[in-house]
């Protein structure tokens, strides 16, 4: 069994933060350990600009704003894994994890971040009802798809959600080649920043249709086509609103959940609201030792205040592996 | 020429496989679907019923009772999850008093064991959930559940191990009788060409009316009767233990709610007759009943958790009952249709009576190499810690997840693809291991398992679909692009030279 004062769960920007903050605070025993085969977490895929304004005053792609803390993680010779999942952690702290080279594993740590970031909310859990062809995809997905393997998901493509991953994913397939034909959002004001509305959609002559749901999907093999309608104020699909698209794709953008499974099987208390784990000021969650930042407390639309609200918990955890030495 | 040609690889055809394998007999099966498992049998309750709903003496009576006794040590036999966990069938106060005493007075009529009817207090206590407007129940211990594809494809890859022959993506268009050296038999149309087999099973599911009807003058026809779901987080899947039943009526069972071998929670079904025989979509109507009628007999029921939905075709015969054997005026055609529920408990009776009766007919030899057992795709989640780190150490991927919500491996998703009648899309790995099917659907792990099924099947990845035939995933490869003879790279170098030219031609004339 292994044994580090401090271990990170995701190498993502708010693990990072946490460890060269820990790191700057006087802890040198420190593991991050990160299920992809690269630190960045889903900075990796954000390929566009619009990070770091903030925290480090200047415009930075996803990929740049992450090597920033990959070139501080690697400078302070912070210790990390990849391609390694935590599959436990137990509420003493014991964390169970496995990958090719080491096989399962487990490491005793003093104490623990999560920074597990999120994950998207699925076409089962919207209860879009239709056939269950190819072509239906998570923006997050599609991003992936195209921006790390170049491969193109689809080419007619309707939008649902008009979150700033689904606007920015609007903006990327019409790079590609593709043709966006509305990005429709079920709430009457879209939930995307303004510049990238503008930026997005409105520089591309993408309709932006409010109140408008998918209400059918066609095709038994591949995507043919969705069926869009009005919906009402209690968000009920008016009947006779209906207009169809011939797509062969739909790209969702309907939300970001929190990746929460460790957390709760740890036996931490998470907020219903939030769905994170209920979090002091420090982000010490109800596990004493046990500290959380990022999304996977609650879903940022900046990264900045990712980094920012990472470094305090990173000192936090410090200071608790401190007070305990 | 083979002895027997099966028509679809549902869990019938399946059973009849492999319980034919254990003769020495040529079988042949023919699927139009890429795999197994892509009709009704991936789209069920998938509850192994205790056998008291059918009519006694029906044969549904009969195969559900045989079936249901044969299930556990099949299960056994061909290693996949099977949980005897009881199911209860709920009377509310609005519903008909007699109605459970009738579902007893059956149940014992057809032999099954163990039925009692219980009261409200101990109803409560094994259901906390249950509706408050509940009166009493009938308590069916033998009442199972099971994972339905895993049961398909064991059955399939028994047969397949044990001789019989499977080919996909092979459509059955026609059937006409045909004289054989051997005696009369039928010539087997497909659009991929003619076979010729001394018998033919016909379990094409929803089409089987359609085979039926092309040799027999006695007419069968099926309504597909649609049954939408919806599947619950595992985060809630101790919301009920048992499977909890309305009184069935005239349109079936009700809806149900259960859990699943795979510690989620199923809800439904609705049943709807509809004329598509291909419409497996849900709609918004039919999942509306359900949100409207499952919460007649449990309470609070977290429809908030469902990770997804989906829909299945009970193949409807208008004599209510199964259909098994040989009609008269078609010897050597053997039906296996109108098989609706309760079919997938059945099917194991159904596979070996129909086996047996093509066995007298030509009277087959047992096949002395049949070997019963199946092993199942290994899963390191069952291993200890140590057993895991020896697996690991022999074999590398079984230390790299891919699937993060069910927690499979690379070495699981790799057995699913090189196995007998191994994967070959999304839809199969994910059958087959449940990659992608937990909470996230996929969203996380189907760009890796397309990476592996492509290095697998030495395939590229834009070519791996989500279900075979017309189901890509991927439209375009834009790194095709990016090869040295494209015309997009002629074109840039073209431009770049083009642009030395005349920046050289430029300073030539500045120079002058
Ligand atoms: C499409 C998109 C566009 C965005 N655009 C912008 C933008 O323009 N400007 C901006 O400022 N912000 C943007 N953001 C937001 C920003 O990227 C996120 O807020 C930030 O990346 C969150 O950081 P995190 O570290 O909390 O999570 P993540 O970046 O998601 O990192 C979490 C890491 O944890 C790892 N992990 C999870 N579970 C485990 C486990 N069990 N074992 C091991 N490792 C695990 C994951 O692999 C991942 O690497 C965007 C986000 C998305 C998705
Ligand atoms: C909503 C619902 C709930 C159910 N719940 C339960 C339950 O809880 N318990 C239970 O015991 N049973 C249940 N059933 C019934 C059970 O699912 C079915 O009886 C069983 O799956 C039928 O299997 P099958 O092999 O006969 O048909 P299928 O699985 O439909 O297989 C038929 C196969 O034939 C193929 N085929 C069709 N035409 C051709 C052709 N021309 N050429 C080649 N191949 C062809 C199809 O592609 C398909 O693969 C339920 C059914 C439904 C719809």
């Amino acid at each position: 069994m292994l044994n580090y004062d401090l271990v990170i769960i995701g190498g993502g920007p708010a693990g990072m933060a946490a460890a060269v903050s820990a790191k700057d605070s006087g802890i040198d025993s420190i593991l991050i350990l990160e299920r992809d085969d690269k630190l960045g977490g889903i900075l990796n895929q954000c390929i566009h600009n619009g990070f770091g304004l903030h925290h480090f005053k200047e415009e930075l792609t996803g990929p740049e704003y992450a090597q920033r803390y990959i070139d501080m993680v690697k400078e302070r010779g912070i210790e990390y894994r990849l391609d390694c999942m935590v599959l436990e952690i137990s509420p003493e702290r014991l964390i169970t994890a496995t990958n090719k080279k080491d096989g399962i594993f487990q490491v005793q740590a003093g104490a623990i971040v999560l920074a597990m970031g999120c994950r998207e909310r699925t076409r089962g859990s919207l209860n879009i009802p239709g056939y269950r062809p190819a072509g239906i995809y998570t923006a997050g997905t599609a991003q992936k798809l195209v921006n790390i393997d170049g491969l193109m998901p689809g080419k007619r493509i309707v939008v649902l959600g008009s979150g700033d991953v689904g606007l920015i994913m609007a903006r990327r397939m019409t790079l590609e080649g593709a043709e966006v034909l509305a990005v429709a959002e079920i709430m009457p004001k879209s939930g995307g920043l303004q510049r990238n509305i503008v930026q997005c959609l409105n520089d591309f002559g993408i309709p932006l249709l409010l109140s408008t749901t998918v209400v059918d999907i066609q095709g038994k093999e591949r995507v043919e086509g969705v069926t869009l309608a009005k919906v009402d104020e209690k968000l009920k699909p008016i009947p006779g609103t209906e207009t169809h698209y011939d797509c062969d794709c739909l790209l969702l953008s309907t939300g970001l959940i929190p990746e929460n499974e460790l957390t709760r099987n740890m036996g931490a208390e998470i907020d219903r609201k939030t769905r994170g784990p209920v979090v002091t000021k420090e982000f010490e969650t109800t596990i004493p030792g046990v500290f959380a930042a990022g999304n996977v407390v609650s879903v940022h639309g900046l990264v900045d205040d990712v980094s920012k609200e990472a470094l305090i918990a990173g000192k936090a955890a410090a200071e608790y592996i401190k007070a305990r030495a | 020429m083979y002895d027997v040609i099966i028509i679809g690889a549902g869990v019938s055809g399946c059973a009849a496989a492999r319980y034919l394998s254990a003769y020495d007999a040529k079988v042949l099966v023919l699927e139009r679907a890429e795999d197994v498992c892509c009709g009704t049998s991936k789209a069920n309750s998938a509850i192994v019923h205790a056998g008291f709903d059918a009519v006694p003496g029906s044969l549904m009576a009969k195969y559900n009772v045989e079936g249901s006794l044969m299930m556990e040590a099949l299960s056994r036999e061909l290693d996949i999850p099977y949980k005897r966990c009881g199911s209860l069938v709920v009377r509310t106060e609005s519903d008909p008093r007699e109605g459970l005493e009738e579902l007893l007075e059956r149940g014992r009529k057809n032999g099954v064991e163990g039925l009692e009817i219980i009261g409200r207090e101990r109803l409560r206590e094994m259901e906390p959930n249950i509706s408050d407007d509940a009166a009493e129940a009938l308590w069916a211990p033998t009442g199972a559940i099971i994972c339905p594809f895993e049961l398909t494809i064991a059955l399939a890859e028994n047969a397949a191990v044990n001789g019989a022959e499977f080919r996909f993506d092979t459509e059955v268009t026609g059937l006409e009788p045909f004289k054989t050296a051997d005696g009369d038999g039928w010539l087997v149309k497909t659009d991929k060409g003619d076979f010729e087999a001394l018998t033919v099973i016909n379990a094409a599911g929803v089409y089987a009316d359609k085979f039926h009807n092309m040799v027999s003058e006695k007419k069968l026809h099926i309504t597909p009767r649609r049954g939408d779901y919806y599947l619950l987080d595992r985060e809630v899947g101790d919301f009920v233990s048992h499977t909890i039943f309305q009184l069935p009526d005239d349109m079936g069972k009700g809806v149900l709610v259960s859990q699943t071998v795979h510690g989620n929670i199923i809800v439904g079904p609705t049943a709807f007759n509809i004329e598509d025989k291909e419409g497996v979509n849900t709609t918004a109507e039919g999942l509306a009943a359900i949100n409207q009628k499952a919460g007649k007999c449990v309470k609070n029921i977290p429809l908030n958790q469902t990770i997804t939905s989906f829909a299945g075709l009970r193949a409807q015969e208008d004599g209510k009952d199964f259909v098994i054997g040989e009609p008269d005026d078609a010897p050597g055609f053997y039906d296996c249709a109108g098989i609706a529920s309760p079919g997938l408990s059945s099917a194991p009776a159904i596979g070996k009576a129909l086996a047996e009766m093509i066995a007298g007919k030509l009277d087959l030899k047992k096949n002395p190499d049949f070997w019963p057992i199946r092993h199942g795709i290994l899963k390191p989640s069952d291993l200890d810690l140590e057993q895991r780190t020896e697996l690991i150490k022999k074999d590398s991927s079984y230390g790299q997840i891919i699937c993060r919500c069910e927690s499979i491996t690379e070495g699981e998703i790799i057995d699913a693809i090189t196995r007998p009648l191994g994967a070959k899309s999304l839809d199969g790995v994910k059958r087959r291991t449940r990659a992608g099917m937990g909470r996230c659907q996929a969203g996380f792990c189907s760009p890796k398992v397309m990476e592996i099924l492509a290095r697998e099947l030495k395939v590229p990845m834009s070519e791996i679909t989500k279900s075979g035939g017309g189901s890509k995933l991927i439209l375009e490869n834009l790194k095709d692009g990016l090869s040295e003879e494209s015309e997009g790279l002629k074109a840039i170098a073209k431009w770049a030279a083009d642009r030395e030219k005349a920046e050289a031609a430029g300073k030539e004339a500045e120079n002058a």
